[in-house]
C-alpha cells in the first residue's frame, strides 16, 4: 500500500479518503434501498478484486469465478443449517473448499498448457458441470434451494451473520476495503511483480527464473479463497442459495464486468467499475418502474448496449482515463 | 433392449448433426479470425424464431425457407463484422468477451421482449411420423433436418476446398501477414468469414426449430454447446464440429434417456473436461 500511497497525488488521496468518509457516514442519511443498492457496489468491488488478481495480474481468464462462490456460499451455510456451525468458523472450511477447487483446476489446465480461451472454457466447464451437480444434490436441497432460517436476522445476531442493514452495510464495507489493501499490497510485493512478468511474457518469465506455474497457482489461491469469502457473504445475506442463480455463468460475467469496465489490473478499477454499472442497473430498474413501463428486457438491452459502448470507447477501463484527466496519479517524473 | 439403446443412439446422432452445423459457424469464425463468437448461440436462437415466424405468418415449411434464412443471416455477420467487429480482431481475448457477451445480452432480452419467455413449437404435419427401419423408428424431421445439415456443412466444405474466395479465406487463417503480402482483402475475406459463419447458425437454427421448441432460455445453453462440441472436435477444424456435434448428440441422449434428462448436460462438460485435459487441440485440432 505504502508504494502506491506515496504515488498518488494530492487530490488522489484527498478523494480516497473524502469516499471512505462519506461510506462510512452514508447510513446516516442513506435509507434502506440506497444501503442495499451501496452493499451491491462493495460486494462487486470486493469479488472483483478477487478476479482481478488472477486476470489483471496473472493474466489467466476464468470465466467461472461462480464455482469458488457458490462452493464457499454453499459450504458456509450448510455448516450452519445441517450442524448450526457459525459462519465465522464455516469461512475457514469455505476458503479450504474453494482454493481446493481453484488449484486442481489451475493445476489441470496449466500442468497440461492450456491457456487463453481453452483456460476459460475448461473454468466454464467445471462451474457448469457443479452446477448441474448441486441441481441434484439431495443434502443441500437439489434444484429447490438451500434456505437459511432468518429468524437470526431478527435476533441480531451478528455472531451468526444475522442483522439489520447496518451489520450487512459495513460487513460489506470492510470486505471491499480489506479487499482493496490486500490487492494493493500484493500488488506492490516480489509477488506481484512476478505476476505482472508472467502476464506480460510468459516465455521471458521463465528465462528469468520466476516459476510460471507456482505464481499463477498463487494467484488461483488467493484470488478463489477471497472469492469464498464473498460467497460465505453472498449466503448470509440472501438467506438463499439456488444452484441455478448461484453456480450460473451469468453470475460468474456478472462478477467481471466490475473490473474490466472499471480497469483491468488496476487497483481502483474493480471499485469505479462497481460504482459504474451497479447504480445504472439499480436506475434502470427504477427509471422503468416510474414510467410504467413493463418490458422485460428492455433494461438488459440498455445495460448489453452500454458494455458494448464502454469497451469499443475505452478498451482499458474507465478508471486509468479518469485518472489521467483528474490527475490522480503523480505524473511518471 | 438393444434395440432402444440403437434407437436412443440414431435419434442423439440425427440431432448431433444439426448441433454441429451449428458449432461448425463457430469453428469458422475462430478458425480464421481468432474471434471468439460468445453470442453463438442467441443467433441460433434468433435462426428457429425466423423459421417459427416464417411458419406461423406464411405457413412455410423451415426446410423450405432454409436457404433463404442462411442467406439473411450471412448479410447480418457481414454487416456486423464490418461495423462492429472488426475493430476488435487481434485484441486481447476478455475485450472480445465483453463485446459479445454485450451483443448476446442484447439479443436474448430483445427476443424476450418481442416474444415473451414462452416456448414456440412449429407443428408441420409430419411432426410425429416416422420411418421405420428394421429395429430402428427415426423421427421424420429429425432425418430431414440431420440431411439438411449435412448438406449445408458439405456446400460449406467445397466452398473452402474449391472456390477461389474459400482458399484466400484458408490463407488468411495460415498466414495473415503473408494472405495481406500477396493483395489480399483481409478485411472483406474477414466479413465474408462472419457472414458464413452466421449462414451456418441461421440454417442451424431453421433445422433445430423443428426439432425443439425456440424459447429464449435455450440461447444461453445452445453457447456453452456450441463451444463444448468445438472444443471436443477441434477448434478450427470443420470435420471435428461434425464429428463433436455428433458425440455431444448421442451422449445427451443416452443420458437423458438412461440417467435423468436434465442431468445430461453435465455428461457433455465431463467430456468436454476430459478432452482438455488429455487433448487440449481436440479430436481433429491441430497441435497447439
Amino acid at each position: 500500500m505504502s508504494g502506491l500511497w506515496f504515488n498518488a497525488s494530492w487530490r488522489g488521496k484527498a478523494l480516497c479518503l473524502l469516499l471512505l468518509l462519506v461510506f462510512a457516514l452514508a447510513p446516516v442519511i442513506a435509507d434502506r434501498y440506497l444501503l442495499s443498492v451501496l452493499i451491491l457496489v462493495f460486494y462487486f468491488s470486493y469479488l472483483g478484486h478477487a478476479w482481478n488478481l488472477l486476470m489483471g495480474f496473472a493474466g489467466q481468464l476464468s470465466l467461472g469465478h461462480a464455482l469458488y462462490l457458490g462452493l464457499g456460499a454453499y459450504t458456509a451455510a450448510a455448516l450452519w443449517t445441517l450442524f448450526g456451525i457459525g459462519p465465522w468458523l464455516g469461512v475457514f472450511v469455505a476458503i479450504p473448499v474453494a482454493t481446493a477447487a481453484g488449484l486442481f483446476i489451475g493445476w489441470l489446465g496449466w500442468r497440461f498448457a492450456i491457456e487463453g480461451v481453452y483456460f476459460a472454457l475448461l473454468t466454464i466447464a467445471f462451474a457448469e458441470f457443479t452446477r448441474i451437480g448441486f441441481d441434484h444434490l439431495q443434502i443441500t436441497g437439489a434444484a429447490g434451494g438451500l434456505f437459511l432460517p432468518v429468524n437470526g436476522q431478527a435476533a441480531n445476531e451478528w455472531w451468526n451473520l444475522g442483522g439489520g442493514p447496518l451489520l450487512y452495510y459495513y460487513l460489506s464495507l470492510t470486505l471491499a476495503a480489506a479487499g482493496t489493501l490486500l490487492v494493493a499490497r500484493l500488488r506492490q510485493s516480489p509477488l506481484g511483480y512476478r505476476w505482472l512478468a508472467v502476464r506480460e511474457d510468459p516465455q521471458a518469465a521463465q528465462a528469468v527464473g520466476i516459476n510460471v506455474f507456482r505464481a499463477r497457482m498463487m494467484a488461483m489461491l488467493v484470488s478463489a479463497g477471497m472469492t469464498a469469502v464473498g460467497g460465505v457473504f453472498y449466503g448470509f445475506y440472501y438467506r438463499n442459495l439456488f444452484p441455478s442463480q448461484v453456480f450460473d455463468i451469468g453470475h460468474s460475467i456478472e462478477l467481471i464486468l466490475a473490473p474490466i469496465i472499471g480497469g483491468l489490473g488496476t487497483v481502483f478499477g474493480p471499485i469505479v467499475g462497481a460504482i459504474i454499472l451497479t447504480p445504472l442497473g439499480e436506475g434502470l430498474t427504477g427509471l422503468m418502474q416510474s414510467l410504467g413501463l413493463n418490458a422485460p428486457g428492455a433494461k438488459a438491452i440498455f445495460y448489453g448496449v452500454t458494455l458494448m459502448t464502454i469497451i469499443s470507447l475505452q478498451p482499458n477501463g474507465v478508471w486509468p482515463w479518469l485518472a489521467r484527466h483528474l490527475r490522480l496519479d503523480r505524473p511518471p517524473e | 433392449m438393444a434395440a432402444i439403446t440403437l434407437n436412443v443412439i440414431v435419434q442423439g446422432l440425427l440431432t448431433g448433426l444439426v448441433y454441429g452445423l451449428m458449432a461448425l459457424g463457430l469453428s469458422v469464425i475462430f478458425g480464421v479470425m481468432r474471434v471468439v463468437n460468445f453470442a453463438h448461440g442467441e443467433f441460433t436462437v434468433v435462426g428457429m424464431y425466423a423459421a417459427f415466424v416464417l411458419f406461423e405468418t406464411l405457413h412455410l415449411d423451415p426446410l423450405t425457407v432454409l436457404l433463404p434464412i442462411a442467406a439473411v443471416f450471412f448479410g447480418i455477420g457481414y454487416l456486423l463484422q464490418r461495423t462492429l467487429i472488426n475493430p476488435f480482431v487481434g485484441r486481447a481475448e476478455h475485450e472480445q468477451f465483453i463485446l459479445l457477451v454485450g451483443l448476446a445480452t442484447v439479443i436474448v432480452n430483445g427476443l424476450l421482449l418481442v416474444f415473451g419467455p414462452d416456448a414456440r413449437p412449429i407443428n408441420l404435419s409430419y411432426s410425429f411420423d416416422s420411418y421405420a427401419v428394421g429395429p430402428l423408428f427415426l423421427d421424420k424431421v429429425r432425418v430431414f433436418a440431420a440431411l439438411g445439415a449435412l448438406a449445408v456443412a458439405a456446400a460449406l466444405l467445397l466452398f473452402f476446398r474449391y472456390t477461389r474466395t474459400g482458399t484466400a479465406i484458408r490463407a488468411c487463417a495460415d498466414n495473415l501477414t503473408g494472405a495481406a503480402v500477396v493483395g489480399l482483402d483481409v478485411k472483406q475475406l474477414y466479413a465474408v468469414t462472419f457472414g458464413l459463419g452466421l449462414a451456418c447458425v441461421g440454417a442451424a437454427g431453421t433445422l433445430m426449430a423443428t426439432i425443439a421448441d425456440a424459447s429464449p432460455s435455450l440461447a444461453q445453453a445452445y453457447t456453452l454447446l456450441a463451444f463444448t462440441i468445438v472444443i471436443i472436435g477441434g477448434l478450427g477444424s470443420m470435420v471435428g464440429a461434425l464429428i463433436g456435434g455428433i458425440l455431444i448428440g448421442v451422449s445427451e441422449a443416452l443420458a437423458g434417456f438412461y440417467i435423468q434428462p436434465s442431468m445430461k448436460s453435465m455428461f457433455s462438460f465431463a467430456l468436454l473436461i476430459i478432452v482438455l485435459v488429455l487433448r487440449p487441440q481436440g479430436l481433429m485440432g491441430r497441435r497447439l
